[in-house]
């Protein structure tokens, strides 16, 4: 069966794409090797964030999506079955604290720096502060409050926006991992012809738009289809700790958290994310570290995680943690999305790319693509996020 | 683990006789056997179910029995989160339970 498009990736990215392409009218069919959110979506936090971003292009398309993110319960709720779940989306906001008298005035330079980007970034005193998180370290240097801030259920909001796109006719098929490109002839220059569609495990499946929405695994399926895309895994591993009382009422964050979001270092490096879940746990990140595939604990990463969470809220030290879990996300050379056609072959999309930041990004991400691919006049200006664009190009 | 008191003598593995202990559930004394586990105490006292679910107050006890799951979590002479089914029972532990108020978040 031929279709206007093919999402490869059933995680949040391409689920988000896959609604907006059947929405706009064309036929899709969504692949993905393994499941619905079987990859990145569900291994993070679901964290839908601005205060982590310097102003720029990710920062507005954060900005935009998150004005998705408001509006779409009510949209799914006129589309899907009143027996799903709610995608949970809440704008809990976020607290960044400074733990040393060195961060404090680069956190409040941030921040000033954001609120020029229209960011509501409110620099409070260390008592407001505790106001807002009073079991939060006294001994804080600065904190700024970010309203703003925001969390879905990942993968409660992935499948939910797959059923919309099955609700809207698009066809998903699990358990196809593709192997290969299928391609028009060269034409008389000898130019490879363009992309017609993918060969996979389970049979051939043929379309005039390809898009790569795989995440970390995108670099994997690009070469498979005769592309490069320098995405490469980054590991990150959360700790969960028993139900308890609820203690912490923001997502709480240690400022050096930015610092590590925008590092190129492969070497381990973690920062304090701390929040409460609506079932009493609370889960305590983070951690960044190029090491390929590889899955296995990392009890030093543990260890280092759960001493920089006692810096923030002291009371941590007496919490049992009862689960560590980890995901890879899809590392940038450049830490920007990749998010449009690629630079060598025609029919081939790419919407991937967004390190942690894709359960937020993908609703203004798959706006974007839409557009590009139906012809529209985009929102936002999608040259930042060019496949082609020269920052790349160093990197490949 | 069983959820029930098996008499020493028909126990295949013919354990050497049998020493008491005794904890205390919420004030009240539970006897068992040197040996057994809190969780294992309370089962064979009969109680199936103590502690419940955050969202709907479902009855929780022991769920996987091998450290795993956390479902069986009590205090033990004061300390919370201990897995009940981990913590070998000793005469006297003060044996709670931590059924507090769970987030209302966003509330």
């Amino acid at each position: 069966m031929h279709s206007d498009a093919i999402v490869i990736g059933a995680g949040a990215v391409g689920a988000a794409c896959a609604r907006a392409l059947a929405g706009a009218g064309l036929t899709v069919t969504v692949l993905d090797a393994a499941g619905a959110a079987a990859g990145t979506s569900g291994q993070g936090e679901g964290n839908l964030l601005v205060s982590d971003k310097l102003p720029g292009p990710e920062l507005s398309l954060a900005q935009h999506s998150l004005t998705l993110w408001d509006g779409l319960q009510a949209e799914l709720d006129a589309e899907l079955p009143a027996a799903l779940p709610p995608v949970e989306y809440e704008r809990k906001g976020g607290l960044v604290v400074a733990t040393t008298e060195a961060g404090a005035q680069p956190l409040l330079d941030f921040a000033a720096q954001q609120r020029a980007a229209g960011i509501d970034a409110r620099a409070v005193g260390i008592a407001a502060a505790l106001e807002l998180e009073p079991d939060v370290n006294p001994a804080i240097t600065a904190a700024v409050h970010y309203p703003e801030d925001a969390q879905v259920q990942p993968v409660i909001a992935t499948e939910a926006l797959l059923a919309s796109a099955r609700a809207r006719g698009a066809r998903v098929v699990l358990g196809a991992r593709v192997t290969g490109a299928l391609r028009a002839a060269s034409d008389h220059a000898g130019r490879t012809g363009r992309l017609t569609g993918v060969r996979t495990t389970r049979g051939d499946f043929s379309a005039d738009n390809v898009i790569v929405a795989a995440g970390p695994w995108s670099g994997d399926v690009a070469a498979a289809l005769g592309a490069s895309l320098p995405v490469r895994p980054r590991r990150g591993v959360v700790l969960v700790t028993t139900r308890m009382p609820h203690r912490i009422f923001h997502k709480v964050y240690d400022a050096d958290y930015v610092g590590a979001v925008e590092s190129d270092a492969a070497a381990l490096q973690t920062s304090s994310v701390i929040e409460s879940t609506a079932g009493g746990t609370v889960l305590v990140g983070s951690s960044r570290q190029q090491r390929g595939f590889d899955a296995a604990l990392d009890l030093a990463a543990v260890r280092e995680i759960a001493a920089k969470a006692t810096r923030v809220f002291p009371f941590l030290a007496e919490a049992a943690v009862m689960r560590v879990y980890g995901g890879f996300r899809p590392f940038m050379p450049d830490h920007l999305p990749v998010i449009g056609p690629d630079a060598c072959i025609t029919g081939l999309w790419h919407a991937t790319g967004h390190e942690g930041a894709g359960i937020g990004l993908a609703l203004g991400t798959a706006e974007l693509l839409r557009d590009l691919i139906t012809g529209a006049t985009p929102v936002l200006d999608p040259v930042p996020f060019s496949p082609s664009r020269a920052t790349l190009e160093a990197a490949a | 683990m069983s959820a029930r008191m098996l008499p020493p003598e028909h126990d295949p593995i013919t354990p050497a006789t049998p020493v008491a202990v005794t904890i205390i559930v919420d004030g009240t004394p539970v006897s068992g056997v040197a040996g057994q586990s809190v969780a294992g105490v309370l089962l064979a006292a009969g109680r199936l179910a103590w502690r419940t679910t955050a969202a709907g107050r479902r009855p929780r006890g022991v769920f996987c029995g091998i450290g795993v799951c956390f479902d069986c979590l009590v205090t033990v002479n004061g300390v919370r989160d201990v897995r009940a089914c981990q913590r070998t029972a000793h005469d006297g532990d003060a044996v709670g339970f931590q059924d507090e108020e769970l987030p209302e978040i966003g509330a």
